[in-house]
């Protein structure tokens, strides 16, 4: 045990000031008890009740500061009064921001606001977001779980207005180039889109971006609009907006299907729209939608992408719809490679909408697709955590994001099933998306790579092939580089294709060669 | 009118009576004179009513002084036995008109500051303050300084005081918020502004020195001196507040180390009580946070009119108290904006560009915000027989406000 | 009226964020004006509290 003090002449500090420099002081490595005081005579009592004593504090003034440290060693004490000018500086913290907590303060200090962008749970959503509405804002509610009733009486409300409600459970948008949410960074230009859902919007902007022309707005609407509950409230004033939009020249629909009066309204609005129309709904066999006037159907995003792009130049174009000859080969020669035992389908998807788009492809060839959000509710898979038969699974579906982040974020659960898929020797064919943008995963690819070089060698081991087809939705202006995503993936032996519909229409040529 | 409309009603009248307050120092009595109904052998306290036998440590040990220092008793275990027999009267002080700081005790001989609110025209009493017998310390000379009060400079400055015709308040208390007092904690310039009026009142009074001098040295010595005043001041302007139909603003916050109590204007004379907190705080050497009681006294009164730890953002000098930034203190005192009601025309606050203090605390915004008032307190030990320990902050407790708007809502919204 | 019909369109975005911070972020890297709420539920979600609150606040 030893001790230290240190006398300051005629240096006053305030007493509370002290008390902090203490604080620190007796917070340091091998330090027992310290005493930071003004030499006062009550104080000097207090140094002789804690053990301090001896001539140096007797003879202390009132205007005197006395620093005391009694330390486990003298190295300690030593160290501690030769730091003690900058213990006397004062401690600068990290200033907190200065935080609004209510959307009414934020509303005060910036009267300016256009936009209200809500990330909070859904059953506060309506509150906040009816007060937007009525200072005038638009609404972008990333929130779901908001009852239907609610998002009914905001998107009547926004009506009246002339605003925007795109949501609830809206994760897309672009307007004039900027994205909100997950949104790819695309080329600025006249084709619109309008749609539910956030990957079938982000799917749609990046093959637009890759034939070479640009995104004026692609406007999110939320899951539920074009229920008929809701009726396509946003849908509907999205495609007004747009038709007065000097910078837009034509409008693309990707969604799943309306419901059936949304749709007959939808069909009758379109009937007298003044702009050329691409509509994509998928799950509506082509057989019952046909296209009219400047109304053009489009049975996959793919096909969205190219129509739009013929309405805006005013020709055909010559991109093949089908897979080339090359691929139509490479399919022969990989089936070639799979032991007798392998026979099966697997996805695993982070985009619901490209779940979805697959099953409609591959029921077309005539395949049985199973799947937890299923097209032909026939094939709903018993149980999520186990695959029957060809089965592609929607991995943002509540069954597997509980107390998770989205897979386009989180990879764990996309990983954990990737391992179990490949450890089926009757899987033969695995199918996963990759979607970069902002907000996304930093390294998509990355995240699930391992997993999927474990699962190739496992089926390897067992003498057959895991063919692996991937799709990646994202250009080269995107933060997770491109190239070196499909790179990555080749490397690891994936097939990989730019659209989810290409990887789509791969894998039934995989499975129904026909 | 619909409930909400009579509560905005009732609240802008509560606001209005709180920046109407214009409080007088009159004089300076034994509380056996002015506070009325108390006989025999009483002595009130800090915080809502509590008995003896739950009371905490520390206001136990301040009872026991108190207890000798009126002479009921000789030594700490007499009286002791006098209040385990119940023979001692105990009351709160704001039911008998008054507040004390920490323990917060009054006997019939404590002279008391009285002020007068001359815009309505009610009085509020607040007993002297000082570091050792109010924290629970009742040896070795810790009485000393009740009975040089007592004796030597409460009537002194009594005399000086009635000679003067009394002392406005309100000059002190606005030019000590734009000195960097915040009027709980922190009275340096309060207080010299005060030993200043009372130092040329004493003069005049022609008091000779041997009672002059040594009040002339308690007053200069002492940098909480104006507490008790500003004490006295908060409940003045306070009371008229209270009892005004559907009104939902605060009148009076008070703790007694075991338990912590709001009163609400519109509830009446009902506590809302819940638990004392801790308080996050610094220890003068020797002390640490396992020596500590919990928050006690009536000088949440000041936070209750809007200052103390309401004003931290312009009373830099305690900023170690607070967690060490100014831009922490400021957030404070922005924070205290959203759950008060009005701003106060007269006392400002240099340091948030002269804006005016927060008043009407509303238990509906505390609530809803979730943002509890703030309130910067000394610290006493949990066991009797201690001196001040330390100093810190805490939060009023959620659950004070919540029972008090349920409370609210049965009276008026069943 | 047509000329006020959905200027988001048009008019350059100034959004307030209410939630989490990811989703502000990513629009003030592409130069968009945002005020970030630190938001908490009414009465910390405190549903009795929020009932009353409903009628007198």
């Amino acid at each position: 045990m030893a001790t230290g003090i240190v006398v300051r002449k005629n240096q006053y500090y305030d007493s509370v000031f002290l008390m902090g420099v203490n604080k620190r002081l007796s917070q340091m490595r091998g330090v027992t008890q310290t005493a930071v005081l003004m030499g006062t005579e009550k104080n000097k009592q207090l140094l002789v009740d804690i053990g301090i004593r001896g001539d140096q504090v007797a003879t202390v003034q009132a205007s005197d500061l006395i620093v005391a440290v009694i330390a486990e060693t003298k190295q300690v004490v030593d160290e501690v009064l030769g730091n003690l000018d900058q213990a006397l500086l004062a401690v600068e913290g990290d200033a907190p921001r200065s935080s609004l907590r209510t959307f009414e303060d934020a509303l005060a200090a910036a009267p300016s606001a256009n936009l209200a962008l809500f990330t909070i749970p859904g059953e506060y959503v309506y509150r906040e977001a009816r007060t937007a509405l009525e200072a005038g804002l638009n609404v972008f509610i990333f929130s779901s779980n908001v009852p239907v009733e609610e998002e009914l009486k905001l998107k009547e409300l926004a009506s009246e207005r002339h605003l925007l409600v795109m949501g609830p459970d809206c994760g897309t948008s672009i307007l004039g180039g900027v994205g909100i949410g997950f949104a790819n960074a695309v080329r600025q230009g006249r084709i619109a889109a309008i749609g539910p859902s956030g990957t079938g919007l982000q799917e749609f902007t990046t093959l637009v971006h890759h034939a070479g022309y640009g995104i004026s707005h692609a406007i999110g609407t939320g899951s539920h609009d074009l229920s008929d509950r809701i009726g396509g409230i946003t849908t509907f004033a999205a495609l007004e907006a747009l038709e007065q939009d000097p910078q837009t020249d034509v409008v693309a629909i990707i969604a799943k299907p309306p419901g059936a009066n949304t749709l007959k309204g939808l069909g009758q609005r379109l009937s007298t729209y003044s702009k050329p129309v691409v509509t994509c709904f998928l799950g509506v066999r082509s057989a019952e939608a046909a296209s009219h006037g400047t109304r053009r159907v489009a049975p996959t995003i793919d096909d969205a992408a190219r129509l739009a792009v013929e309405c805006l130049i005013g020709t055909e174009s010559n991109a093949p719809t089908g897979l080339s000859d090359t691929e139509l080969q490479q399919a022969a020669d990989v089936r070639q490679r799979w032991s007798a035992a392998q026979k099966y389908l697997r996805g695993v998807f982070a985009g619901g909408t490209f779940c979805y788009q697959a099953q409609q492809i591959m029921l077309e060839r005539g395949l049985r697709i199973h799947s937890n959000a299923p097209l032909d509710l026939g094939l709903r898979l018993g149980d999520p955590n186990t695959s029957v038969g060809h089965t592609v699974l929607d991995m943002g579906d509540d069954a597997y994001t509980l107390g998770r982040p989205h897979p386009m974020i989180d990879p764990t659960m996309r990983k954990q099933r990737i391992t179990l898929e490949g450890q089926d020797p009757e899987v033969a064919v695995l199918l996963v998306d990759f979607i970069l943008g902002q907000n996304a995963s930093a390294d998509p690819v990355g995240d699930l790579v391992d997993p999927i070089q474990r699962a190739r060698e496992t089926a390897q081991a067992r003498d057959g092939e895991l063919t692996v087809v991937a799709s990646i939705c994202g250009t080269e202006t995107d933060h997770q580089d491109l190239s070196l995503q499909r790179r990555l993936l080749e490397d690891a032996g994936v097939i990989v294709f730019p659209s989810s519909t290409r990887a789509a229409l791969f894998c039934a040529q995989l499975l129904e060669p026909g | 009118m619909d409930i909400k409309q009579r509560i905005q009603a009732a609240n802008e009248e509560a606001v209005r009576r709180l920046t109407l307050g214009d409080p007088v120092l009159i004089d300076i009595a034994p509380a056996a004179d002015v506070m009325p109904g108390m006989q025999g052998k009483w002595i009130t306290h800090s915080g809502p009513p509590i008995e003896w036998e739950r009371m905490c440590g520390a206001q136990q040990g301040a009872i026991i002084g108190q207890v000798m220092y009126e002479g009921w008793a000789d030594r700490p275990e007499k009286a002791r036995a006098l209040l385990d027999a119940g023979e001692i009267h105990l009351a709160p002080n704001h039911h008998h008109g008054a507040v004390g700081p920490m323990a917060g005790t009054i006997s019939p001989s404590s002279p008391v500051w009285i002020v007068e609110n001359r815009a309505f025209g009610n009085r509020a009493m607040c007993r002297q303050v000082e570091g050792r017998q109010q924290f629970g310390e009742y040896r070795n000379g810790a009485l000393e300084a009740l009975r040089m009060w007592r004796d030597v400079w409460a009537p002194t400055l009594r005399e000086a005081l009635r000679r003067r015709g009394g002392l406005e308040l309100n000059p002190i208390i606005i030019q000590a918020l734009q000195m960097g007092d915040e009027l709980h904690n922190r009275h340096n310039a309060s207080s010299s502004l005060f030993a200043n009026a009372m130092a040329v009142a004493i003069c005049e009074a022609a008091i000779p020195p041997e009672r002059a001098l040594p009040t002339l040295r308690y007053l200069v010595g002492h940098n909480l001196l104006f507490l008790g005043p500003a004490m006295a001041c908060g409940k003045a302007i306070a009371d008229p507040a209270a009892n005004i139909e559907a009104s939902t603003i605060v009148t009076a916050m008070a703790r007694n180390g075991i338990e912590f109590g709001i009163r609400v204007s519109g509830l009446g004379d009902e506590w809302f009580t819940a638990p004392a907190p801790a308080v996050d705080g610094l220890y003068l050497p020797g002390y640490a946070a396992a020596d500590a009681g919990l928050d006690m006294g009536d000088s949440a009164i000041t936070e209750t009119v809007g200052w103390g730890a309401f004003t931290l953002g312009g009373a830099p000098g305690i900023l170690t108290l607070v967690g060490g930034t100014p831009d922490e203190a400021l957030t404070h005192s922005r924070d205290m904006r959203k759950i008060t009601t009005a701003q106060h025309p007269t006392y400002r606050m240099p340091t948030l560009a002269f804006a005016g203090t927060s008043v009407g605390i509303d238990i509906r915004k505390v609530v809803q915000t979730n943002i509890a008032p703030i309130i910067d307190t000394a610290i006493a030990h949990k066991d009797p027989g201690y001196p001040i320990i330390g100093a810190g902050l805490l939060r009023a407790p959620m659950e004070c406000f919540k029972q008090a708007l349920i409370a609210f809502g049965h009276r008026y919204n069943a | 009226m047509q000329e006020e019909a959905h200027r988001v369109l048009q008019d350059p975005l100034v959004v307030i964020s209410v939630g989490v911070r990811t989703f502000a972020e990513s629009l003030e890297h592409q130069g968009i004006e945002v005020i970030q709420v630190d938001w908490i539920p009414p009465a910390a979600g405190d549903q009795a509290m929020i009932d009353l609150l409903e009628d007198l606040l």
